[in-house]
């Protein structure tokens, strides 16, 4: 139903390649996340699947029908912004109804529907509040709910969680999860926190400058990581990517290990170090270490029990199933 | 930060404050109190200001004798006409400029807002003529199609910076939810300019009221607007002060209460935006 | 955030705008410059032929031109002058605490909104009439002679009526610009110990610079073509004939349009001249 493939898709601005020539099939009723630093071209992306620019080559299939010269309202695809973007003026109840009204439905059907979709979105009390007196959270809902009434083929999301604070966050990432699995509609979700993608994604799409790097399964990209990239962006803390002597040993330009597969102690252990700066989180203890075998300092994870010091002289063991290593143009080799 | 003398300063200043107000208003003012005067308290030695025998007998012959209420609707008609053509005309181009902008978009502003630079003096014959072979000499259409030509630029420029501050996603929300461009105007974009649309056309109502060129050169007896009329004034025959503050009160008691709520529009308008 | 479809129609919602006013441009400036090339009177048998730039040479050399150059200069610099100082140090007073200041932005914003005619009139009647204005009443009240304004003093009658008019706009832009200073830029100096009015000449009248230089432009542009006062009062007699004036004469009452659009010729390159500094300022604002 609502199967999407890019075609060679690229896009240009003024003569400036933003986009290089790029396939993606997503699947129907799959949840897929763009991620990647700012500026890689994530949210361009997505504007082209809506249809708010225009690609300058390659072609967007939308359910199997070519949906390139299409206009956004013609691809049935719904979209909430990272602002929201309700209509200030109208009530919650006629900004979730403008898009039935603007596919001409009667006043009944389209009455039955908003109060359908804000009993899903806890939202019946505030039919006739306007926007600007909604919270945050509440205005999130209001703008998923107007793209619900549309019943799209597929939900597209431009960072809609950035606005709102850490709590809030953790709390809407949950009920858009559970939105997914209710509605089992596909969903396009963009985002440039790792995080998010993690817990909310069957599939990632790792992009950089345009590119993309990887696409796979969250679990896939943590253990798989195709490249030097893709190892250091996901994961949190970010992994460590160590060059030198000990890489070459290995047969590889870079080695990756990540916090959670380093074991310290103080008596004994691969590399030799010294305690930097620590973070205790309570559950966990980062500690930053700086090896003599490496130029930068280690990040290890230890439970949060494990007390060692600034200055203190230790030892890390690599778990060596979790060694990846990264030849010289920064490809996985192992 | 502690003053001691704040609240003597206060005194001063609003001393002296209203006292440069009340001389730069006093023209104003003094018309006004004239317009109540008979013609021969009106030009008494000294002058009197408030202790004279109020009366509206001047009102009232103004509006009989000299068919005051046809200029007045003139002006009305041409000032309004103007301004709403000039609206028309200048939403679209304003919302093409505001939201689909393009590398040219800045000149074609800048020459947009250099039409009005031009000396009305300049092209005052070859429009005379125009007017006549058009037959609309003297008629308050030929002048709504003037005063809305020479006010466009502003009502365009005014009419882009309000629509600048609408934010773009929200129209792009409306193209998602499947409105055409025309419901999108109509439905998302005039509601929320509203504020804006109603501040242009206060500054645009007052430009054109006041303007007094092509008002005083275009027109004659059929046409003429409330500047036409009062120039009319100037050579006096016999006592005539009274009537003429009362017929200057009449004309000028609409803008200057428009005026008032038009203030933060003035300086939006007409500094183009180098003033903030 | 454009697409095909949008750019396209927007090239058809501005058309309009863009046709009408270059039509507006176009049509009778070309009309003027053809006429500034012929011997034309029509009153005395209209078109007479090809007149190469004799008109132009005409304007320049004839003995009111020099006149008419110096009176609108004196005019425009006067009341630029009056305008601006005046207006600075009344926005200066207005940014002030004190009670009332609503109404008093009222009273100093009136005078903005009289129309040209009735302004003129009142002044020339009601103050400077030398037998029944006010001016004549307060002169003799201190045992002087009136003065007969609008026929020995018709250049300062015309520049006071002038600047009456315009010093509200000045004010009011150089207030909004003042009020846009930062209030901490100036508790700083405070602290830094400068006192008034040093505080004034080193930072509120920099951040001024650009209204200040606005404001000229935009006026230099309007009192350029002053008409009404001058047509209502002193009908350009009395050494107040500008340049404007000066070709509205030669359009209207000598009737000669080649002479006349020579002129009109003149006034546009200049008033374009001034155009084109105002626009460079407005475009750099309009970048940021």
């Amino acid at each position: 139903m609502g199967r999407i493939v890019l075609d060679q898709v690229n896009k240009s601005f003024d003569g400036v390649e933003v986009i290089p020539p790029l396939d993606l099939t997503i699947e129907d009723g799959e949840f897929t996340v763009f991620v990647g630093p700012s500026g890689c071209g994530k949210s361009t992306l997505l504007r082209l699947i809506a249809g708010l620019e225009d690609v300058t080559g390659g072609q967007i299939h939308i359910d199997g029908k070519d949906s390139t010269q299409l206009a956004p309202a013609k691809r049935k695809l719904a979209m909430v912004f990272q602002s929201y973007a309700l209509y200030p003026h109208m009530s919650v109840r006629n900004n979730i109804a403008f898009p039935l009204k603007m596919a001409k439905l009667g006043r009944d059907k389209i009455n039955s529907k908003v109060t359908a979709a804000a009993e899903v979105l806890n939202l019946t009390d505030y039919l006739e509040r306007r926007p600007g007196l909604l919270s945050g959270g509440q205005r999130q809902r209001v703008a998923i709910g107007r793209a619900i009434v549309r019943e799209p083929k597929a939900f597209l999301f431009d960072e809609p969680l950035s606005n709102l604070d850490a709590a809030l966050r953790v709390e809407m990432r949950l009920e858009i999860g559970e939105l997914h699995k209710r509605l089992a509609t596909t969903m396009v979700y963009v985002t440039h926190d790792q995080v998010e993608a993690m817990t909310m994604a069957d599939r990632i799409v790792v992009l950089k400058a345009g590119n993309i790097e990887q696409v796979g399964s969250p679990l896939e990209l943590y253990s798989k990581p195709k490249n030097v990239f893709v190892a250091g962006f996901i994961g949190s803390p970010s992994m460590n990517l160590l060059e030198g002597p000990e890489a070459v040993k290995l047969g590889a330009k870079t080695i990756g290990i990540r916090p959670e597969h380093l074991s310290i102690s103080d008596q004994e252990g691969v590399w030799s170090g010294i305690i930097g700066v620590s973070e205790h989180l309570g559950s966990d203890t980062f500690f930053h270490v700086k090896c003599d075998a490496f130029p930068e300092p280690i990040t290890v994870r230890a439970s949060g029990e494990v007390s060692l010091h600034y200055g203190e002289k230790v030892f890390l063991t690599p778990n060596h199933a979790h060694l990846h290593l990264f030849s010289d143009d920064g490809l996985r080799i192992a | 930060m502690a003053r001691s003398n704040s609240m003597q300063l206060k005194m001063l200043t609003t001393v002296a404050a209203w006292s440069i107000g009340l001389m730069i208003f006093f023209p104003i003012l003094w018309t006004i109190l004239t317009s109540f005067k008979t013609e021969a308290q009106a030009i008494a030695s000294p002058p009197l200001f408030l202790n004279f025998d109020w009366t509206l007998e001047n009102y009232q012959v103004v509006q009989e004798r000299s068919n005051y209420m046809r200029f007045l609707w003139n002006s009305v008609f041409i000032a309004g006409g103007s301004t709403l053509l000039g609206v028309l005309i200048a939403v679209p181009a304003a919302w093409s400029m505001a939201f689909v902008p393009s590398k040219r978009t800045k000149d074609i502003l800048l020459w947009m807002l250099s039409t009005k630079m031009l000396p009305a003096v300049g092209v005052l014959y070859p429009l005379y003529l125009i007017f006549i072979e058009l037959g609309v000499l003297d008629t308050r259409l030929g002048l709504i199609v003037v005063l809305m030509l020479i006010n466009l630029p502003i009502i365009v420029w005014m009419l882009y910076t309000y629509f600048k501050e609408i934010p773009g996603e929200i129209l792009e929300a409306a193209r998602m939810d499947g409105a055409t461009l025309k419901s999108e105007i109509f439905y998302v974009l005039m509601p929320m300019a509203v504020p804006g649309i109603a501040s242009t056309i206060l500054l645009n109502v007052i430009l054109a009221w006041n303007e007094a060129f092509w008002t005083l050169n275009l027109t004659a007896a059929k046409a003429a607007p409330l500047t036409a009329f009062i120039a009319s004034y100037s050579s006096p025959e016999g006592l005539f002060y009274a009537k003429l503050s009362a017929a200057s009160t009449m004309a000028i008691a609409p803008i200057l209460i428009l005026g008032w709520f038009s203030q933060k529009q003035l300086v939006r308008g007409l500094t183009f935006g180098a003033v903030k | 955030m454009s697409t095909n479809a949008s750019r396209s129609a927007a090239r058809v919602m501005m058309a309009p705008a863009v046709i009408l006013l270059l039509g507006w441009m176009l049509v009778p400036l070309t009309m003027t410059f053809w006429f500034s090339f012929r011997k034309f009177l029509p009153m005395r048998g209209g078109d007479l032929g090809f007149a190469g730039f004799d008109n132009y040479v005409r304007f320049l050399t004839s003995s009111s031109f020099w006149p008419a150059v110096q009176t609108t200069l004196i005019i425009v610099i006067s009341v630029l002058v009056i305008t601006v100082v005046l207006g600075i140090l009344l926005a200066m007073l207005l940014d002030q605490p004190m009670w009332g200041q609503g109404i008093v932005r009222i009273l100093v914003i009136a005078p903005f909104f009289v129309m040209p005619t009735v302004s003129a009139l009142l002044w020339k009647n009601m103050f400077m009439d030398p037998v029944n204005g006010l001016f004549a009443h307060l002169f003799k009240a201190f045992g002087a002679e009136p003065v007969i304004w609008l026929t020995d003093a018709a250049l300062p009658s015309i520049i006071m009526i002038v600047s009456w008019q315009w010093l509200p706009f000045a004010t009011l832009i150089l207030l909004t610009a003042r009020q846009s200073l930062d209030s901490e830029q100036m508790e700083a100096a405070e602290m830094d110990g400068a006192p008034l009015l040093k505080r004034f000449w080193f930072i509120v009248l920099p951040h001024l610079g650009r209204a200040i230089t606005v404001v000229i432009l935009i006026q230099t542009i309007f009192i350029l073509s002053t008409f009404a006062e001058i047509f209502v009062t002193t009908s350009g007699a009395f050494d107040t004939r500008t340049l404007t004036y000066l070709i509205f004469q030669r359009i209207t009452d000598s009737q000669n349009i080649g002479l006349g659009s020579a002129g009109g010729v003149y006034a546009i390159i200049l008033a374009n001249i001034v155009a084109l500094f105002l626009m460079r300022i407005v475009g750099k604002n309009l970048d940021a």
